[in-house]
């Protein structure tokens, strides 16, 4: 069976949805993920869907029990890359995602995991440290 | 109609027409001149060349087809008075002047009718009636042609003006602006997300200006597309600021309950503009002026 592979880099994790998702698959990576969130206590977690062409109303709410669950264990998600067809998708579906963060593209996705994570550190003093 | 009288029928206008081709061509161009003359749309040699062209054509068809308008036989009448028609509607004639291109034709045809029926009234009648019936087709036909290629040009405007109203601006590295002028409906609405969508990808912007200065209403199907367009940026993520709300609007949305607490609103473009700076974190100073 397929995966979706989860890379760790430094507190991150990075998820890229290359493949078209289909609803077994999405159900593995909710699982995978959550599991490599508190095996790695990662402070944040990056899914990339710019190659992700089609969305039903399954892998919406997925990306949004993703993100729930990921501030469950204390990180923090962001959705970089929706293409606008994805994007009018949700919308019509009334799927607007509160709880999920976007940002353009990787870059842009990174700078606001980070920023979120210092302001966290500032604020509550480090895990690590 | 039995064979018989539809066969004395046929032909009948090539009597009526015979010899005196020229003399009816007069006459109507004469009517036609009394009635709606647009010597500024069509020069008279013009209109003289496609009034016997019409008169041919109508004569061989009645010859083979009598006065039936829908036989195969007038496809060549039906044909040129779709060019006539077509070209007069581009040319800015009226419908009823239009229309008088046929109709008119009546007046000289059936003073040569009773010219040469003198005394013999039934078979005038007759005639008359059958001559009457093929112009009232031909007139009508002409009239549909006209109004189906008014509506081409007013649908052909649509799809341009549909185009023309979305023009996405770039104001700076990483912000777009968006003016919307007019009511926006749903199809258009479309196009605008589309487009706004499109451009947040293509140029990497990272916050959106929507300015609805030339919006003239804000009803809750206009204020329900705004939000669909403002949450889709999200999605992508990027920000969007509405701006140009003018306080009779603000009224509008306050009285019609609409929720418009997610979205940052702007009262000015210019507003909205410096906002959208500050969030990308540049800041500009006056430098004092040399003298």
């Amino acid at each position: 069976m397929e995966k979706i592979p989860i890379l760790k880099m430094g507190d991150f994790l990075l998820v890229t949805i290359q493949v078209d998702m289909h609803d077994r698959l999405a159900m593995a990576l909710q699982d995978d993920l959550t599991r490599a969130i508190s095996k790695t206590d990662a402070r944040g977690v990056l899914i990339d869907i710019s190659t992700l062409e089609i969305v039903d109303s399954f892998i919406g709410r997925m990306l949004s029990n993703i993100a729930a669950m990921s501030r469950v264990l204390d990180a923090e998600t962001v959705v970089v890359g929706m293409q606008p067809a994805v994007a009018i998708t949700l919308v019509e579906l009334g799927l607007s995602l509160p709880g999920v963060r976007t940002a353009l593209n990787v870059d842009a996705g990174m700078e606001l995991l980070r920023a979120s994570v210092n302001a966290n550190k500032e604020m509550y003093g480090s895990r690590l440290h | 109609m039995s064979e018989i009288q539809a066969n004395q029928k046929n032909g009948r206008l090539a009597d009526v027409l015979g010899g005196h081709l020229e003399k009816i061509l007069g006459e109507w161009m004469r009517e036609m001149n009394s009635t709606t003359r647009r010597s500024d749309l069509i020069k008279e040699s013009d209109l003289r060349a496609e009034c016997s062209h019409f008169l041919h054509l109508v004569t061989q068809a009645n010859q083979s087809d009598g006065t039936n308008f829908q036989s195969p036989g007038f496809d060549i009448v039906r044909d040129l008075l779709t060019e006539i028609s077509r070209s007069r509607s581009q040319k800015g004639f009226k419908p009823s002047e239009t229309a008088t291109f046929v109709f008119s034709l009546k007046r000289p045809l059936f003073n040569e009718i009773q010219s040469q029926h003198k005394g013999d009234a039934e078979s005038m009648a007759a005639e008359i009636w059958g001559l009457n019936e093929l112009l009232d087709a031909m007139g009508l036909y002409t009239m549909e042609v006209f109004l189906k290629s008014r509506e081409e040009i007013v649908r052909r405007q649509q799809e341009e003006l549909l185009e023309l109203s979305t023009p996405v601006v770039k104001l700076w590295d990483g912000i777009l602006a968006l003016p919307i002028i007019g009511t926006l409906d749903s199809a258009r609405t479309q196009v605008v997300m589309e487009s706004l969508l499109q451009a947040i990808v293509d140029t990497n912007s990272r916050v959106a200006i929507i300015d609805i200065t030339g919006v003239p209403t804000v009803d809750t199907v206009v204020a329900q597309h705004l939000l669909k367009t403002v949450t889709a940026a999200r999605l992508m993520g990027a920000d969007c600021i509405i701006s140009g709300v003018r306080p009779q609007i603000a009224q509008t949305i306050v009285h019609l309950g609409i929720n418009l607490l997610d979205v940052t609103t702007k009262s000015t473009l210019a507003a909205a503009f410096s906002l959208a700076l500050h969030r990308l974190g540049i800041t500009f100073s006056r430098d004092t002026v040399k003298s």
